[in-house]
């Protein structure tokens, strides 16, 4: 039997700080396991020290476990030598060795926050399986929410199946979907199982590949309006989760609310819910301290 | 904050909006609601606040359109009892 690609298999990633020494410094870290994805960030006295970000398992605690284990690597730091943790996410109740469980909403904020500076008004996080509106202040603070997580349309792994379906890997899909001549109208089902079957249908049709992946990418962000038109869309805007990379989904979103959508941040912007996570910590940790 | 709980989907968008900022967390929208969907605590997603706020519970959050439609204005009821009982007026419908 052939083995068949994993297409849907996007790349994992992560980062240690080389101008940064742990040693004497109070080790925070956040841990964020989402439904696709699980990251685990270490801060170093507040600074950020060392991240990892890969697949969610079946199990939450060994998720949580190989993300922190993946981000200490390398690093000589032991679990012991961290002094708070938090989790957070989907499994934020499954991870072992944390103290405390923060709702990733705040995470959200408090990390797109320290990412993408103070002056960002409105984070959409964009993960695995759900989608975040947030409106927040200069510190992070959430003012306004709103969380989708009844349908996978408009998700991480609605993108996924449309990968495999289309036999691209999810790495090219927001390339390729750019790759056309004239803007095809969004395919017209939000359900991610009624519109593979409408892609299947666009296939047969004589559709390319790309013309199909476009149809799909625009109809995901015609869908995210909606949401975020409930919250209210401010300046700064930014966007994380796994599909912060795909431009094929930015780039029509940013035509359709005509905001410019800040740049990428030189992390994973997967890692926002985690890095959040990690600073609560430290101002948990601190407050701890005072009393 | 405001906080918008409920979802959006193929038929409509269901969301319960509680703005934290007026709420006083006095639990009459906890008593008012005969399904248990309203409930009160601490805020988790301001977890550096010590407040407790009104907030829909996390199993009812994702079938309120059904849990909620009992009290949706028919007859003589013109707002759901939720709404009434807030004298904060913290608590709107989307629907």
């Amino acid at each position: 039997m052939v083995k068949k690609p994993e297409l849907w298999r996007w790349t994992e990633s992560r980062w240690t700080n080389p101008d940064l020494d742990w040693k004497d410094k109070v080790i925070t870290s956040g841990v964020d396991v989402g439904s696709v994805s699980s990251q685990a960030v270490i801060l170093a006295d507040g600074e950020l020290y060392a991240y990892s970000n890969m697949r969610t398992g079946s199990d939450s605690p060994d998720s949580s476990m190989n993300a922190i284990k993946w981000a200490m690597e390398k690093t000589g730091l032991e679990l012991d030598d961290i002094a708070y943790t938090i989790g957070t996410g989907y499994g934020r109740v499954n991870v072992p060795f944390s103290q405390r469980a923060i709702t990733e909403i705040a995470c959200h904020a408090r990390g797109g926050n320290f990412m993408y500076g103070p002056t960002v008004r409105t984070i959409l996080d964009m993960g695995g399986q759900d989608c975040k509106a947030i409106h927040c202040d200069e510190r992070g603070k959430v003012t306004n929410f709103l969380m989708n997580d009844k349908c996978a349309a408009g998700t991480g792994r609605g993108m996924e199946v449309f990968a495999d379906l289309l036999g691209v890997s999810i790495n090219d899909v927001g390339d390729l979907s750019l790759d056309i001549d004239e803007e095809p109208p969004p395919v017209s089902s939000t359900c991610v199982v009624y519109a593979k079957t409408e892609a299947t249908g666009l296939l047969r049709e004589g559709w390319p590949k790309n013309k199909v992946l476009a149809s799909y990418c625009s109809a995901m962000a015609h869908r995210i309006i909606t949401l975020l038109e409930r919250i209210g869309i401010e300046k700064d805007f930014a966007i994380t989760g796994g599909i912060a990379k795909n431009r094929g989904v930015v780039t029509r979103l940013e035509k359709e609310v005509d905001i410019k959508i800040m740049e990428k941040s030189k992390y994973d912007p997967q890692i926002a819910g985690a890095l959040g996570a990690a600073l609560f910590a430290k101002a948990l940790y601190d407050k701890g301290k005072r009393k | 904050m405001i906080a918008n709980y409920g979802y959006k989907d193929g038929s409509g968008e269901y969301f319960i909006t509680i703005n934290t900022d007026k709420c006083n967390g006095c639990s009459k929208c906890v008593d008012a609601c005969p399904y248990g969907v309203m409930a009160v605590g601490e805020d988790l997603n301001d977890p550096l606040s010590d407040q407790d706020v009104a907030f829909v519970t996390e199993n009812e959050r994702k079938k309120i359109k059904y849990t909620c439609a009992p009290c949706k204005p028919s007859g003589k009821r013109t707002t759901p009892p939720c709404i009434n009982a807030c004298g904060m007026d913290a608590i709107s419908h989307s629907w």
